[in-house]
């Protein structure tokens, strides 16, 4: 079992480093990071599962028998881009975010608003 | 799996833990930021001793490029520092990361051993289908690039269009920029006054862009496509406008073509679609395009597809960049 | 020994110097004094390390394909590295940063 599994077993820690950053931090931009982290992990184990003992990158080529999946890669690579796409939707919330109160810091925020619903 | 590619990925391994756990002691963003750069170059070494070299490729320019320039700007619009975090946040969050890292290791052991020849992944006929049946339907040597463009457009013109929706949404968010905000100061980049970098990076600007190109282009016989190539791209323009300025990249690359080109790339992908149907074909069934040479319509299919994802996403990355760095600083 | 091999082996050679010199620039990067001595170090696995084990790797390459490619990597490193180096330093300057003078406590 740890012989053949240990690799997904370490993926998972990684996994949970970035869960544990998302969920401790109260920086939204440490957040997003942490975020970034879990993402990160999360297609290294998509990876994982297309890896073949001794295979190769899934370019045909004349002399080569064992390819690795492709479809895990493709899944990933497109994946990769969009991560990207929403991190920075989730930066640019956060621009707006500081602009607004001050502040990144998820529990100062929150004051910051409850203070201006009592004011209002 | 042999001994060696088992010693490198434990290697790699272990500096990836070593990061995360520095990511989350550091109360100093800059250096945060730049260890998540570090961690996404060690997972794109990760991918390639996985076999994934474009997947490699896309994360170290985009983990390692794109993202912490983005991160970098972001922080020098807010505060750099965190505060200390309250030790009733701590527990909780550990144990909850604790017992689902525990769940996930316990369902692990469902899975099929690492590697393996026999597991239901390789053992699909769609396995087949993709390593060699492609070779004579689509005939090109990268079947990363075959799944993506072709037999699974449908689902990468999805992923495009969820891309061009985020930068949408980016743009609308900080589009708006008060003129007369005595807040606001305008952000000076200096880095042109580095007489090296200027010349330097002038240099580089035609072989940078000459990449892209070839990346965008080679896809078909070798690691790359619309992604990297789009990613690289944008990068080249970030380059431009860290050392030039903002301005003089606006210049560039004004305002309503990075506009054009968000929305051209995406329509070029869905004119393919459309086109292919008009011919008598499904949406996105290249052999529509040349019905008496399939495998010339799928060339062809795929690399107008490609191309408008490479557009697409050089655009939006670009246009990202540029409305952070239009942001003026809170003094 | 045939010629290849000994061409093979030189390669070796070289990587492992590259490492090695990598490996100091690690080193002086924990242990040296303040940020300029530092950005020293760091600018030495950038140039020397890097291009010791990229010169043994052309050694070592299959075909001419990969010698153009890594002759190209080699190319740009070299132009780039020292630019970087340069960039840190000059930030560092602009911001104040002092030179560490003997006696000193350690920054």
């Amino acid at each position: 079992m740890i012989a053949t599994h240990y690799i997904y077993w370490l993926i998972i820690v990684l996994m949970m480093s970035g869960l544990y950053i998302v969920l401790s931090h109260g920086h939204l931009l440490k957040k997003l990071i942490g975020l970034n982290v879990f993402q990160a992990a999360v297609f290294l184990l998509y990876v994982s599962f297309g890896k073949v003992a001794g295979g190769t990158a899934p370019i045909v080529a004349p002399g080569i028998e064992t390819y690795s999946h492709p479809l895990p890669a493709v899944l990933v690579l497109t994946a990769i881009v969009v991560g990207m796409a929403t991190t920075s939707l989730g930066l640019a919330l956060a621009v707006r975010i500081f602009r607004e109160y001050g502040t990144l810091e998820e529990d100062e925020a929150i004051v910051a608003e409850a203070s201006e619903h009592t004011a209002a | 799996m042999t001994s060696e590619i088992e010693l490198i990925s434990l290697v790699l391994f272990a500096i990836l833990v070593v990061t995360a756990i520095g990511i989350t002691r550091l109360r100093g963003l800059y250096g945060a930021v730049m260890l998540a750069a570090l961690f996404s170059l060690v997972i794109a070494c990760l991918f390639v001793v996985l076999d994934a070299v474009d997947v490699a490729f896309t994360e170290a320019a985009v983990g390692a490029g794109i993202s912490t320039v983005l991160m970098l700007t972001v922080l020098a619009l807010t505060r750099a520092r965190e505060a200390v975090t309250p030790r009733r946040r701590l527990w909780p969050a550990g144990i909850g990361s604790v017992l689902t890292g525990g769940l996930l290791i316990y369902g692990s052991q469902d899975l099929p051993a690492f590697g393996a020849r026999d597991s239901p992944v390789q053992r699909h006929p769609i396995t087949e289908a993709y390593l060699l049946e492609s070779q004579n339907d689509i005939g090109v040597p990268n079947t990363v690039t075959s799944v993506l463009a072709s037999y699974r457009g449908y689902d990468t013109f999805g992923e495009l269009a969820v891309i061009f929706t985020a930068g949408t949404a980016v743009l609308l968010l900080l589009s708006y920029v008060p003129r007369h905000d005595p807040d606001f100061e305008r952000r000076k980049l200096l880095l042109a006054d580095y007489r090296i970098l200027r010349v330097v990076s002038k240099i580089l600007f035609p072989f940078i862009f000459l990449f892209a190109l070839y990346v965008q282009f080679h896809g078909d016989y070798g690691p790359g496509g619309g992604f990297q190539a789009g990613v690289i791209f944008a990068s080249g323009f970030v380059l431009y406008g860290l050392v030039f300025g903002i301005d003089n990249a606006r210049r560039v690359v004004p305002r309503w073509l990075l506009r054009v080109l968000i929305s051209s790339g995406l329509l070029l992908y869905g004119g393919v679609g459309l086109t292919s149907m008009l011919l008598g074909g499904t949406f996105l069934d290249y052999d529509a395009l040349s019905p008496s040479h399939p495998v010339m319509g799928q060339h062809v299919g795929i690399l107008l597809v490609e191309l408008g994802v490479g557009i697409t996403v050089a655009g939006v990355m670009t246009a990202i960049f540029f409305v952070f760095a239009d942001r003026r600083v809170l003094q | 020994m045939t010629a290849p091999s000994l061409v093979g082996s030189a390669g070796g050679v070289l990587v492992l110097v590259g490492a090695l010199v990598t490996l100091s620039g690690g080193v002086g990067l924990l242990r040296m004094p303040d940020f300029y001595s530092r950005v020293h170090a760091a600018g030495l696995t950038d140039t020397a390390g890097v291009g010791l084990i990229a010169l043994g790797l052309i050694l070592r390459a299959p075909d001419w394909g990969v010698v153009v490619r890594l002759l190209f990597i080699l190319l740009f490193l070299l132009l780039t590295s020292p630019t970087a180096t340069h960039a840190l330093a000059q930030a560092a300057r602009r911001d104040g940063v002092r030179v560490w003078t003997d006696g000193e406590p350690r920054r």
